[in-house]
């Protein structure tokens, strides 16, 4: 009891996780919570049987004797295979549960993306006629957001989202804005509004990864890959290449800008080149 | 003397098999100077893997790569794994400790075929070497020990390709192994000694065995065809050429998930060898730790995809992936309960054996945890390719299978050499090898966590108090290899005389003399005992009993 207790007070206590900066990074921290509480358990429950067995059952000196000849216990082994049974169950039951809030159990296969080799090919209005490769783990993030799959799921608010396209290389990621025809090296994003990155890579597989998003996606060559996320913490968080990429791939990161709307709505005009006719209202994107 | 050799003693044609420690040097077939050749060959390359670490470790003192180019540190990182993996932990708790013991715990004089064993040592040295060299000569494959395409497509070919040819080399040896445990499980067994009564580490080599076989061939194929697409320009897994960088990712850790129970199997057969021998009792629940080998096998093999959550891998795919992972966890765990069970109520003797393996417990229980977490699709979205990983990598495979490397080398040191280890100097080791294992490796998890991915040779300064933290962990483990080889050495010389069977134990190998004759046996090979026996006085044996004893008895 005590055990549980203090497994389920470490799991809720103890801090580990950078801020949570996007809107599926909550409920990402509810999930390692619930690991880490069940983990303390387990892990402070065998460590004390351990120690304790091996103070208490250690061989004193001028012991020559053996142990009880104890060959086994069906029952206690069918208990102790019960345990872990139940717990990975809870665990895997409980993570699909998350998985879904995130989105990522909206089938991908929606009309357009599949993926491997199979690739649905489907003209992406920003890109002149590029194949779009709905990639999964994109999916975490905003289940909404799958505009292409046209597939609505979880919570989804905020309005339309904000496209990005971003090209990966050695060693940097662009980022293009097609509505304003802005190319920048840093990302910038306004806060509530969900992104869709259109991800290309152009020479090896390079990974978008912004930790405070608790969010990561491996680019493949061949295969363009979306994402979506919505930011809900303005700050600037850092972008990570998380696939071993080449020499430099220690210093390919580059930074996410979440702003506050009217901020954001300045920084776009700033930099927009195209026409002003396009203009970049949060409500009117995509 | 009035022993009767058997024939087969005069077989081996004398002048072709050296004695003394030229034997070593040698295309010997004994399968014991085989196994000591194997652990002998495997420590060195775990100095050089362990040199590399350094380096790794000495660059990440500081958040800015100034140590090494940042080329020649992603060089040291792929030979880092490389090396520790096929050519240290892989060839030893299969290859040395396999070799030494499977023949004694089935009761046969030598393995199937001692011809292909001693080829597939041989393997060994010029595979490795050729690795090492190739760092000297052309400069080494600088894309992880994973080489994914298309990286390894683009990094300067002479080294990959060099590595490629180790690998396959390493693999080739890995595969002969493979073969001759099993036939020498299955076929070389005294006339009514049945399976279910062999020690448990015969199984845990069974069940590798069978993992290597099946696995490694998908390895050795996927990297001729990797080659092909550097050398000749074709196009299997190259995006520019119509390829499928996605289609490497699937074979490659087809064969390189099972290769961590290939690890770690063996592992589990070795503590659950001296588990008994040192808490004076009998293995708890053999017959579940024996499903649980088979149910380790059999899931093993359908996990892979794990390692690719963020590669685009469709959601159905994460789903089975996720479920079938997270269920290793039922028959590790069984094993886990059983050992502690084997404890509990034991006379434990607190040497450097027992420290060791009751170390590996505690390691691969919390690298248990961290591996259920990671695969957990959303939380794996997160902390893949990141330090995480790597503490969880480390956790299992050197908390785990490197602590019991060095538990059964002070468990089997007496029977190897005929003299004991120095337990003072051995309990030190653990101490220092604990703590700085554990220093190394903690941290890591909360790098990872918080934002630091793997294979970096800088990054951000916020991360520099934990990371040196843990090369101070990594210093502590390259000091504490010294205490070790003082012992080894010391005592291989003038340590105390063991006698045959110093820990009192029931195993077969310990029915010979210390060091074991050529052979295994002068004369017949005494009859098999119950392996677990401890705690009962022959004779008092309860046939009617329905427990692992009486399956085990009724052969006799």
């Amino acid at each position: 009891m005590a055990l549980v207790l203090t497994g389920l007070w470490i799991g809720q206590n103890v801090e580990l996780l950078p801020v949570a900066a996007s809107l599926n990074a909550p409920i990402y921290d509810q999930l390692f919570k619930v690991l880490f509480s069940i983990g303390s358990i387990l892990f402070i429950g065998i460590f004390g049987l351990l120690l304790f067995s091996l103070i208490r059952f250690r061989r004193r000196d001028g012991e020559t004797g053996d142990g009880a000849a104890v060959e086994g216990n069906l029952q206690l082994e069918i208990f102790w295979t019960a345990i872990p049974a139940i717990v990975v169950l809870f665990v895997g039951i409980y993570s699909y549960d998350i998985y879904d809030r995130m989105g990522g159990m909206v089938p991908l296969s929606d009309p357009h993306s599949m993926h491997g080799a199979a690739m649905a090919p489907q003209a992406s209005d920003g890109s002149a006629g590029a194949v779009i490769q709905a990639s999964v783990l994109g999916t975490p993030p905003e289940p909404s957001k799958r505009i292409w799959g046209g597939i609505g799921s979880g919570q989804i608010s905020a309005g339309p989202a904000l496209p990005v396209e971003v090209t990966a290389l050695q060693f940097a990621f662009l980022f293009h804005y097609p509505q304003g025809d802005i190319t920048s090296g840093e990302l910038h994003v306004q806060k509530g509004q969900p992104v869709e990155l259109r991800m290309e890579a152009r020479d090896v597989i390079h990974a978008f990864w912004v930790p405070e998003f608790r969010l990561k996606q491996d680019i493949i060559p061949g295969q363009p890959t979306l994402l979506t996320f919505t930011p809900i913490k303005a700050g600037s968080y850092p972008i990570i290449c998380a696939e071993l990429c080449g020499p430099y791939h220690g210093g390919m990161r580059s930074t996410v800008v979440v702003h506050e709307p009217d901020e954001f709505a300045t920084w776009f005009e700033k930099n927009n080149t195209a026409t002003v006719a396009i203009a970049p209202s949060t409500s009117s994107t995509g | 003397m009035t022993i009767a050799f058997p024939p087969q003693t005069s077989s081996s044609p004398p002048g072709l098999q050296p004695e003394g420690w030229l034997r070593y040097l040698s295309f010997s077939l004994d399968h014991k100077v085989i196994g000591l050749q194997y652990m002998v060959a495997g420590f060195f390359f775990y100095l050089v893997g362990g040199a590399l670490a350094g380096m790794i470790r000495v660059e990440l003192v500081s958040p800015i790569s100034d140590f090494i180019s940042r080329e020649t540190y992603n060089e040291v990182l792929t030979l880092h794994g490389t090396v520790m993996i096929f050519l240290w932990i892989v060839p030893v708790v299969n290859g040395a400790f396999g070799n030494y013991l499977i023949p004694f715990y089935v009761g046969a004089r030598d393995m199937a075929f001692p011809r292909l064993n001693a080829v597939a040592f041989w393997l060994i040295p010029p595979a490795g070497f050729l690795l090492i060299a190739s760092y000297f000569i052309a400069g080494a494959a600088q894309s992880g020990w994973t080489a994914y395409p298309p990286l390894s497509l683009t990094t300067p070919a002479a080294g990959q390709v060099v590595w490629i040819l180790s690998v396959l080399l390493l693999g080739g040896s890995s595969i002969f192994g493979g073969i001759n445990f099993i036939a020498t499980v299955l076929k070389m067994r005294r006339p009514g000694l049945k399976l279910m009564q062999l020690p448990m580490y015969c199984w845990a080599m069974l069940g590798t065995s069978i993992l290597v076989v099946l696995s490694t061939p998908v390895l050795a194929g996927t990297l001729v065809l990797l080659s092909f697409d550097i050398i000749a320009h074709t196009g299997f897994f190259n995006p520019a050429l119509g390829g499928n960088a996605v289609v490497y990712q699937h074979l490659f850790w087809f064969y390189s998930h099972p290769a961590v129970y290939i690890m770690v199997l063996p592992a589990f057969g070795l503590v659950s060898e001296i588990l008994p021998v040192h808490a004076r009792k009998p293995l708890f629940g053999y017959t579940t730790m024996v499903y649980s080998i088979l149910g380790i096998v059999f899931l093993g093999l359908i996990v892979w995809a794990h390692h690719m959550f963020t590669s685009a891998t469709p959601p159905w795919m994460r789903l089975f992936f996720t479920i079938a992972t997270a269920f290793i966890a039922v028959p590790t765990g069984i094993k886990f309960f059983n050992w502690l069970a084997t404890l509990w109520g034991g006379k434990i003797a607190l040497n450097s054996a027992m420290l060791f393996s009751c170390a590996f417990i505690i390691h691969f229980v919390f690298g248990g945890i961290t591996g259920v977490a990671l695969a957990q699709v959303p939380f794996d979205i997160h902390v893949h390719d990141t330090y995480f990983v790597v503490g969880h990598f480390h956790y299992v495979v050197y908390g785990g299978t490197v602590f019991v490397i060095f538990g059964s080398i002070y468990h089997w040191f007496p029977k190897f050499t005929g003299r004991m280890l120095n337990e003072d100097l051995g309990r030190f080791h653990f101490l220092i090898t604990f703590i700085g294992f554990n220093l190394c490796f903690a941290p890591q998890h909360w790098l990872g966590l918080n934002g630091m991915p793997r294979r970096v040779a800088e990054y951000d300064p916020q991360f520099t108090l934990m990371n040196q933290i843990s090369s101070v962990g990594a210093l502590l483990m390259a000091v504490s290899t010294l205490p070790f080889l003082i012992n080894v050495f010391w005592s291989a010389f003038s340590g105390r005389v063991a006698g045959d069977n110093p820990w009192n134990a029931l195993t077969p190998e310990w029915l010979t003399s210390s060091p074991p004759p050529v052979e295994n046996w002068k004369g017949e090979a005494p009859l098999v005992q119950h392996p677990y026996g401890y705690g009962v006085t022959p004779g008092q044996i309860d046939l009617g009993a329905a427990t692992g004893r009486e399956i085990w008895s009724s052969g006799q």
